[in-house]
């Protein structure tokens, strides 16, 4: 590949380049600003153009198709970062979701009008609910974290409707940093748990913070270490017995769908990441969706308003008068509710169970070929992610994850997570979902070897990796100490 | 390298040193260098109050975001605007020049619970 980084586009702008070709001419017949304005243009109308780009239509078009092509997305390459879930995201769900009758939509229709998208709701929550294993789900929050923040404040509602004040939320060390930011911004304090040598909760740890002011464990289940709390039940029997409330982050439930059911395991609220496992197109800042499950005590709490059903007939129900209200403009993010119900109904419930089988079975093959290159440093049967150590004994220095992470991408693939979780030195967290084949598994490992053997030949060849990609190492200290934030024209 | 023994140490890898009723505190260059590039710095303003064992400002790496933990309790009567301006300063020189803050002990014998440098070492050496 040659190294080649595109200019802005106004970098490539000239003056009157777009005129003379193909230039789209205006319609006459439609009205301009100022006319539209009337008395008031002069008031709002900019009296200077704005110095938009100036290039001709094709221009544009390659502009963004070569930007386009620089693009790194599953559709083109293996996308192993972990805890990311960045699996393939079917054709047929980008087909329903783009049919006028679901794109086209108006979030304020009256009811009467979008009787197949509140049905198309209602069963996504129902189906949830019954993935969950409890009582009942919003579909509301816009992601993840936006699902934990919502799930705390149901819990907070419910404590607060008992007169209880529980306000400590209890959260493993090898947490996603979104759950003691969601404390925070809950009004709550987050308060670390150890992990103890198998990487899984350490009880006695928990047993000693547990008390009367504590609101609910945070727990990611399986955790970031790729690994199923198999403590599960006891840690769910000590948190209700301090009349707390267990919290599934379900950020990595692809592992586990369709096998076990968080609700049977003692989760008393959860929510889903429906564009990690249920397959809908994320990175670079969404959309995503987070649904949340909670149990029977906790439903009166849910954000309105909620898809119901009356008869044979759906609505939306905003007459729930314990409600925490409103979580988000509108009833969710439904594009994403539109291709998980695709990911559901076109898996059924064995397929749901067969992703997830297959989600387990990738990493733990992944795992075993490459804990023969670096350290597996909690080295158990992985569920469907799993955590390396670029951090051989052998090695004083510091950064090789973020050498090899480099490295992968001259190979054509994207770099794993790296430096989370914080538990493990120099992390590699590598994902590599059920949609890709054992020759791409294999020759992820290929490269990863060549990688190895290139570092362990020359230790210091990888610190200005990568070498063949389109823009070279970035100064990643200088761009968080003095960030740059916007493009500015230079004077001429 | 050798901490320096003119001082005391956090099972966290914050140093203490005193003066009078008036305490220094700072990371030391295990944490620096674990954390690697410094890129920001939160810190508490002059006069909050501080406790031992709970985060007394966060730090912010090209790797992570870590608490900082108060290894004494007591009030905040100065905070180094130079780590601010310059965070790279925490790791060139954690010891001197890369302080954090300075605090009037409302407990000084919170001090003396503190890890002696050879303590210290030992503990990271592992």
């Amino acid at each position: 590949m040659k190294r080649n980084s595109e200019p802005t586009i106004f970098e490539k702008s000239r003056p009157g380049a777009n005129e003379g070709r193909y230039t789209p001419a205006p319609d006459p017949a439609s009205p301009g600003a100022a006319e539209l304005l009337g008395e008031s243009a002069g008031d709002v109308l900019a009296e200077t153009p704005l110095p938009l780009p100036q290039l001709g239509e094709l221009d544009v078009v390659r502009h963004y198709t070569h930007l386009a092509g620089k693009n790194f997305s599953v559709d083109a390459n293996f996308y192993p970062l972990g805890s990311c879930t960045m699996k393939y995201n079917p054709r047929v769900n980008e087909w329903a979701a783009a049919q006028a009758g679901m794109a086209d939509l108006h979030p304020l229709a009256p009811a009467s009008a979008v009787q197949g998208a509140l049905k198309l709701m209602y069963d996504l929550r129902t189906y949830l609910a019954e993935i969950a294993g409890l009582a009942e789900v919003t579909l509301a929050p816009a992601a993840g974290a936006h699902g934990e923040l919502t799930g705390l404040q149901v819990i907070t509602a419910y404590y607060k409707s008992r007169g209880e004040n529980r306000t400590k939320v209890l959260v493993p060390d090898s947490a996603h940093g979104t759950n003691p930011a969601s404390c925070t911004i809950c009004g709550m304090s987050a308060v670390a748990v150890r992990s103890g040598r198998d990487g899984r909760i350490d009880l006695d740890d928990l047993a000693g913070k547990l008390d009367n002011s504590t609101a609910a464990l945070m727990i990611t289940n399986p955790n970031t270490l790729g690994l199923f709390e198999s403590d599960i039940a006891a840690i769910a029997a000590l948190v209700h017995s301090a009349g707390a409330q267990l919290y599934l982050d379900g950020a990595n439930m692809n592992a586990i769908v369709g096998i076990v059911r968080p609700g049977e395991f003692g989760t008393d609220a959860m929510h889903f990441n429906l564009h990690k496992t249920f397959s809908t197109p994320h990175g670079a800042g969404g959309p995503g969706s987070g649904p949340v499950a909670v149990a029977k005590h906790l439903t009166p709490f849910l954000p309105v308003p909620q898809v119901v059903r009356k008869g044979q007939a759906y609505e939306l129900d905003c007459a729930r008068p314990d409600s925490i209200g409103m979580v988000r403009s509108f009833a969710g993010q439904f594009g994403v509710c539109v291709r998980a119900w695709c990911t559901i109904r076109t898996h059924g419930p064995e397929g749901l169970r067969r992703m997830s089988e297959t989600a387990v079975l990738n990493a733990n093959y992944l795992a075993a070929a490459l804990r023969d290159l670096l350290p597996l440093p909690y080295d158990d049967h992985c569920m469907h992610e799993f955590v390396l150590s670029a951090h051989p004994a052998s090695y004083e220095g510091h950064g090789l994850a973020g050498q090899i992470a480099k490295r992968l991408i001259d190979y054509g693939f994207h770099p794993p997570t790296v430096y989370f979780p914080l538990i493990v030195p120099e992390a590699m967290m590598i994902e590599p979902t059920e949609t890709e084949s054992l020759e791409m598994l294999d020759a992820f490992v290929a490269a990863f070897r060549v990688i190895v053997a290139e570092f362990e030949a020359d230790p210091g060849s990888l610190v200005h990796a990568p070498f063949d990609a389109s823009v070279a190492r970035v100064d990643e200290v200088a761009a968080a100490r003095k960030p740059v934030l916007r493009w500015r024209p230079t004077r001429q | 390298m050798a901490s320096p023994s003119d001082r005391r140490y956090s099972q966290t890898h914050e140093w203490c040193k005193v003066n009078g009723n008036e305490a220094v505190i700072g990371i030391t260059q295990f944490a620096a260098d674990q954390l690697t590039d410094i890129t920001y710095l939160e810190l508490p303003e002059a006069g909050s109050k501080i406790t031992a064992g709970s985060p007394c400002g966060q730090i912010e790496s090209v790797k992570s975001a870590s608490d900082a933990i108060a290894p004494v309790s007591g009030e905040v009567v100065a905070v180094n605007t130079a780590v601010r301006d310059e965070p790279g300063l925490v790791n060139s020189d954690p010891f001197t020049a890369g302080w954090l803050l300075r605090i009037r002990m409302s407990d000084p014998a919170e001090f003396d619970n503190l890890l002696d440098a050879a303590a210290y070492d030992a503990l990271t050496a592992g």
